[in-house]
């Protein structure tokens, strides 16, 4: 089984936010929410650089650890997925979070959290696969159908990576090599206790 | 040297220094000097730093990209906090039995005489009682966002637990005005008769006579013990209300940082008096015998009163008689 990650070369994103709109499209996500967005590091300064993130499917993932109704598993493909019908809208996940993954709709009065919501790497939730009560709650489920994550599939400079971990690392360490820079994988440190060294 | 002589002087080096400089810039290429992750953590301070831009879209907190300090606080609730909180509870349910096989239940030495004295009236009562019920249901619905997990969810199933944790979180965020209102009422009505004074000094050598049987020292209406009660809920609900309101109200708190502070503070607390509330409701329960009709009907047995509150027992006689003297008195 792969071991499913994200990886975005910064050295190549051009902040035009196409991933971010097919996220939001390919899932119908909510008004206000946002499963990936485009961070702009030094935005204004010489080698400013920007990174699309979204949950980055941690290993041992600090969601999973603080959530009280224990609704987090971890899929076969390493994903970080949820279960919405027990999750209670607490908001401990956002704060155990290193990127600011998960959101969530405002349901009620004094800005009640709803069921929290996040990026699911195009992988859906514990319905069956490709079923309307899975889409309804998470979205599309492209994984079964054996495609990768709408947003680095469509990526217009190929900066956002998707896909088993040691090919995105390889790709990346190769085109590190052959240009002669690179401004790190952004956040493998922080999900899964190790960078892609060159 | 002739002016001219010098100008071309002047002019080759110029001209010399014109053709290299192109050359030299040409070798940097601007898109190497970016930014880098590595480079970035060092320089913001190590691995407690956290790396943030700026965004597109309104919500200006989706700013921060990588915040590492999260995995830190995300161990110390999932896994310090549950272990502590749940020792905290065994713990002290653990010595109160070993402390009921010794001592057994402590009895009125001198039996009950049958005479009652008031010790709590209705409004105190009322304040004690909304208090106590609102804080028990705080404390389980609290302890079950901790240990819930792992000691009820194994019993349920994920639907049913799920279901409860989410009517116990909707109880939680309520019942704390209730439990906030009653504590200023405790404070208002007891807070006179907590002021630690000599005599708790003796109290607390003897221990309160819990270890003995048929030692008494005097107190009066509220003990070294209950004062300690006394001050550890005022203490203890005012830091779980502050730290309680902060989480109900985020953008109030300020940062995750002082969220995550807040949640671990008020866990602690909540650990800590949880556990001094289970010996306070055994001992006026199945720990000694007639000190329940003190926050039951609010009449308390005489010799009850004697053995534990002796001094307050006088005042109160004292009180008694000078409005029976005045009664009774004629007026000239």
């Amino acid at each position: 089984m792969a071991r499913m990650k994200f990886l975005c070369d910064a050295d190549r994103c051009i902040e035009c936010q196409a991933c971010v709109t097919a996220c939001k499209n390919e899932h119908e996500v909510p008004w206000g929410i946002n499963r990936r967005r485009v961070v702009t590091i030094n935005d204004g300064l010489p080698g400013e650089r920007s990174v699309s993130m979204a949950c980055m499917h941690c290993t041992d993932a600090p969601c999973a650890e603080v959530c009280p109704v224990a609704c987090f598993y971890t899929t076969d493909d390493g994903v970080v997925l949820h279960n919405k019908d027990t999750c209670i809208g607490c908001g401990y996940c956002s704060y155990a979070c290193p990127f600011g993954a998960p959101q969530y709709p405002q349901t009620a009065n004094f800005g009640t959290r709803g069921k929290m919501d996040k990026c699911t790497y195009c992988s859906g939730g514990p319905e069956p696969d490709m079923s309307q009560a899975e889409y309804v709650k998470y979205g599309a489920n492209r994984l079964a159908e054996g495609k990768l994550p709408l947003c680095a599939e469509m990526c217009s400079t190929k900066a956002l990576l998707a896909g088993d971990g040691d090919i995105i690392a390889d790709i990346y360490r190769e085109r590190v090599v052959t240009r002669g820079y690179g401004s790190g994988a952004w956040g493998w440190r922080t999900a899964y206790g190790d960078t892609v060294t060159v | 040297m002739t002016y001219l002589s010098r100008l071309i002087v002047a002019l080759s080096v110029v001209m010399a220094f014109g053709l290299i400089a192109p050359q030299v810039q040409a070798q940097v290429n601007p898109t190497q000097s970016s930014v880098n992750e590595d480079a970035m953590f060092q320089a913001l301070g190590g691995d407690s730093a956290v790396v943030s831009g700026r965004v597109t879209i309104p919500d200006r907190g989706a700013g921060t990209l990588i915040s590492p300090d999260n995995k830190a606080w995300a161990a110390l609730q999932g896994r310090t906090l549950h272990t502590l909180s749940i020792w905290a509870v065994i713990g002290m349910v653990a010595l109160l039995t070993v402390f009921y096989l010794i001592r057994g239940k402590i009895r009125v030495d001198s039996g009950l005489s049958g005479r009652t004295i008031l010790r709590f009236n209705w409004i105190e009562r009322f304040a004690h009682w909304t208090l106590a019920s609102t804080f028990i249901i705080l404390a389980l619905t609290g302890l079950n966002l901790i240990i819930g997990k792992s000691v009820i969810l194994p019993i349920f199933g994920e639907a049913a637990f799920g279901t409860l944790s989410a009517y116990g979180k909707i109880a939680h965020n309520y019942l704390a005005w209730p439990f906030m209102a009653s504590l200023v009422m405790i404070v208002l009505l007891w807070i006179i008769h907590n002021i630690p004074d000599k005599v708790d000094l003796v109290w607390i050598k003897q221990a309160g006579g819990l270890l003995k049987k048929g030692v008494h020292p005097p107190a009066r209406k509220f003990n070294a013990g209950q004062k300690f009660i006394f001050w550890a809920v005022v203490i203890g609900g005012a830091g779980l209300s502050y730290t309680g309101i902060m989480m109900l109200f985020p953008a109030e708190a300020g940062a995750q940082a002082d969220w995550q502070f807040y949640q671990i503070v008020h866990a602690l607390i909540a650990a800590a008096l949880s556990a001094i509330v289970i010996a306070h409701i055994y001992i006026g329960s199945v720990g000694m015998e007639g000190a329940f009709d003190a926050m039951g009907s609010g009449e308390v047995d005489e010799n009850w009163a004697k053995e534990h509150h002796s001094l307050w027992v006088e005042e109160v006689k004292a009180t008694q008689k000078r409005n029976t003297t005045q009664v009774t008195t004629p007026a000239e």
